[in-house]
């Protein structure tokens, strides 16, 4: 009668990948219970977004043994949301996502403890990024990608010979659905090409041209983006469009329609306008469970080295059957994000101004004419003139100075290079280190406080 | 990498109470590519560059343009410029200030340029446009109108389309509509 069986373990499957030698395990692994015990004591991941890909990943990476999680995420959720992010109900609509998110796997899943952040990305400190072991990101835009891919880099050192110190990278998982059609990829920054190093696999966004909108609609879209773009600041001037407002949203709905009939082009609906004006790409929810299943597996990979991880980008198509290849993309070896950057040991007795002369005599550079920026502050630019005015005060003061007075840090510096005799304008990143701060000239035992 | 977050957390838990410096503004890889633009822009004398925001926010900026030649000749308009983290990956917005007559600018300043939208490429830059800007002074084209009529009478009329530029700049009406004095 009674089912005699012992209940399986909870963690049957994950210890088929943890209790077990491989061929294809990392290194330093070693299979054991421990391993498992401290996966669930120390690894922290950090998810952020908790829409489609979100959702199912905060549910992935909980089954799977991680205990420590955080969400983060700006938005609310909407009556739309509920066909595919399977955590929220019709009574959470207006609620933030994060939140409701995090409460709902947590009731689900006993022992998983789930910290949620409703703000925007930018709101948090650098400092908050650098408390997670890894960072799962589910996204559906490149700024945000962009953002958090800067955030991760900027925490990582290079030793002196340009390897990077492991302590420093902070792993990615990144996942992207767009319809049937996703990705899933693994940056380890410093080792696997950064989001920056491949952004142009981005395909470039389809915009129509003005005129065409104004003069010649021939599509629903083109309707759709006249009253959205030109009528909306006709008619309202000052008022800001708001694409998560309803009411803006059927105001430009009604102004496409009536476009659409004046040129007898058919097809335009409300949620056609709202794909048009919000750029939507319908989301599957399958497609979201296939690529967040990849990520929470990468996730799990880096975490435990029970196996070598994806190298480095999976991409997955399943419109027409299944197709899946993995890419293994290239760094950017001078990329501004992810890169080293050169080497600079100066005296903290230098100017700007003979710093950027040094700058041409640099074996490694010979850059002239060179612009100079710290930390998001213009130290020095060479043009326009009222630019080089504004800053040519700086010219006399030291670098030290001028940098806040850290003993080293990264300097982004332009200007003219000559290479084989020929001149080429460039960019590069360098890591300034003051001699006699601190000891810091010895890169080794700099370590990366 | 378990073994090395297992030592993280400790270190962690000892720096605790240890205050973290001031934050940091992040620098996004498209400041740091504006930053080249700019600092390498090569302008003609009839063009300028205001930044409102001072040396640090360049990603906000303003540009005049001044044509020295053809129909614009002696008007000077200001164009407010605004630039995307992910620039170049993305054009920047472009918005005309002054009100002008021109068959490809309409009277709420948007600019019909195509490196603004279908065109824009990442090997473009903030010198090409301005370029391209200059350009639609010396030679406004009637076949990509964002201001029907002033397209239809540079088409048809263009000694007419003359006169109704001069007068636009000159601060007067044309048609029913006002153009504040530009010159």
């Amino acid at each position: 009668m009674a089912d005699t069986s012992p209940q399986p373990s909870r963690s049957r499957d994950l210890d088929k990948l943890l209790l077990r030698p491989g061929n294809l395990v990392g290194p330093r692994f070693e299979p054991g219970p421990e391993t498992r015990d401290d996966l669930q004591a120390y690894a922290r991941v950090l998810v952020v977004g908790a829409g489609g890909l979100g959702c199912e990943l905060l549910k992935d990476l909980a089954l799977t043994g991680f205990r420590n999680l955080d969400v983060i995420d700006m938005d609310r959720i909407e009556v739309t949301n509920l066909n595919r992010q399977f955590l929220f109900r019709l009574e959470d609509v207006g609620k933030p996502k994060a939140e409701v998110a995090a409460k709902r796997v947590m009731e689900r899943i006993s022992g998983v403890n789930i910290v949620p952040h409703f703000c925007r990305i930018e709101d948090k400190d650098i400092s908050f990024y650098n408390d997670f072991n890894i960072i799962a990101l589910g996204l559906d835009s490149i700024e945000a990608r962009s953002y958090i891919n800067g955030v991760a880099c900027s925490f990582l050192e290079y030793d002196s010979y340009n390897n990077p110190r492991e302590e420093t990278i902070k792993p990615m998982v990144d996942g992207g659905t767009e319809g049937f059609k996703g990705h899933a990829r693994v940056i380890l920054p410093g080792i696997t090409p950064c989001f920056e190093c491949t952004i142009w696999l981005f395909p470039p966004q389809v915009k129509f041209p003005l005129c065409t909108l104004a003069e010649t609609p021939r599509t629903a879209a083109h309707c759709i983006e006249y009253a959205h773009l030109i009528k909306w600041n006709e008619v309202h001037g000052g008022t800001a469009f708001d694409p998560d407002d309803p009411e803006h949203m059927k105001w430009v709905y009604n102004e496409a329609l009536k476009r659409a009939e004046l040129f007898g082009i058919p097809g335009v609906t409300y949620s056609l306008t709202q794909g048009v004006v919000k750029n939507i790409i319908p989301a599957i929810a399958s497609t979201n469970a296939i690529i967040s299943a990849a990520c929470a597996l990468e996730t799990l990979k880096i975490a435990t080295e029970c196996s070598k991880t994806l190298s480095n980008y999976l991409s997955y198509n399943g419109t027409q059957g299944v197709h899946t290849k993995v890419t293994e993309f290239e760094r950017d070896k001078d990329c501004l994000v992810c890169g080293p950057g050169v080497l600079i040991e100066v005296e903290p007795s230098v100017t700007l101004q003979k710093f950027i002369y040094l700058l041409e005599e640099h074996p490694k550079l010979w850059l002239s004419r060179a612009s100079v920026s710290h930390q998001g502050k213009n130290l020095y630019l060479q043009a326009p003139t009222v630019l080089e005015e504004m800053t040519r005060s700086n010219l006399s003061q030291t670098l030290f100075n001028l940098m806040g007075k850290v003993t080293r840090d990264i300097v982004h510096v332009n200007g003219t290079a000559t290479k084989n005799d020929q001149k080429i304008s460039c960019m590069r990143k360098l890591l300034v280190v003051f001699k006699g701060t601190d000891g810091v000239a010895d890169m080794d035992t700099a370590g990366g406080a | 990498m378990i073994k090395l977050f297992k030592v993280k957390e400790k270190q962690r838990e000892l720096a605790e109470n240890a205050s973290g410096g001031a934050p940091i503004k992040k620098q996004t890889a498209g400041e740091l590519r504006l930053h080249k633009d700019i600092s390498e822009l090569n302008l003609p004398k009839s063009c300028a560059m205001h930044f409102p925001n001072g040396k640090d926010d360049l990603m906000n900026f303003e540009v005049s343009i001044r044509p020295d030649e053809g129909y614009y000749m002696g008007g000077t308009f200001l164009f407010s410029f605004q630039v995307s983290p992910i620039y170049p990956h993305e054009a920047p917005k472009v918005k005309c200030k002054t009100k002008v007559y021109h068959p490809n600018i309409d009277l709420e300043g948007n600019v019909c340029l195509n490196i603004l939208r279908e065109d824009w490429k990442p090997v473009l830059n903030i010198n090409t446009v301005i370029y391209g800007l200059y350009h639609l002074f010396t030679e406004p084209n009637y076949e990509d109108p964002l201001n029907h009529d002033a397209a239809a009478v540079l088409r048809e009329n263009p000694k007419l389309f003359e006169s109704n530029v001069r007068r636009a700049m000159a601060g007067g009406y044309v048609g029913q509509i006002f153009f504040p004095r530009c010159m």
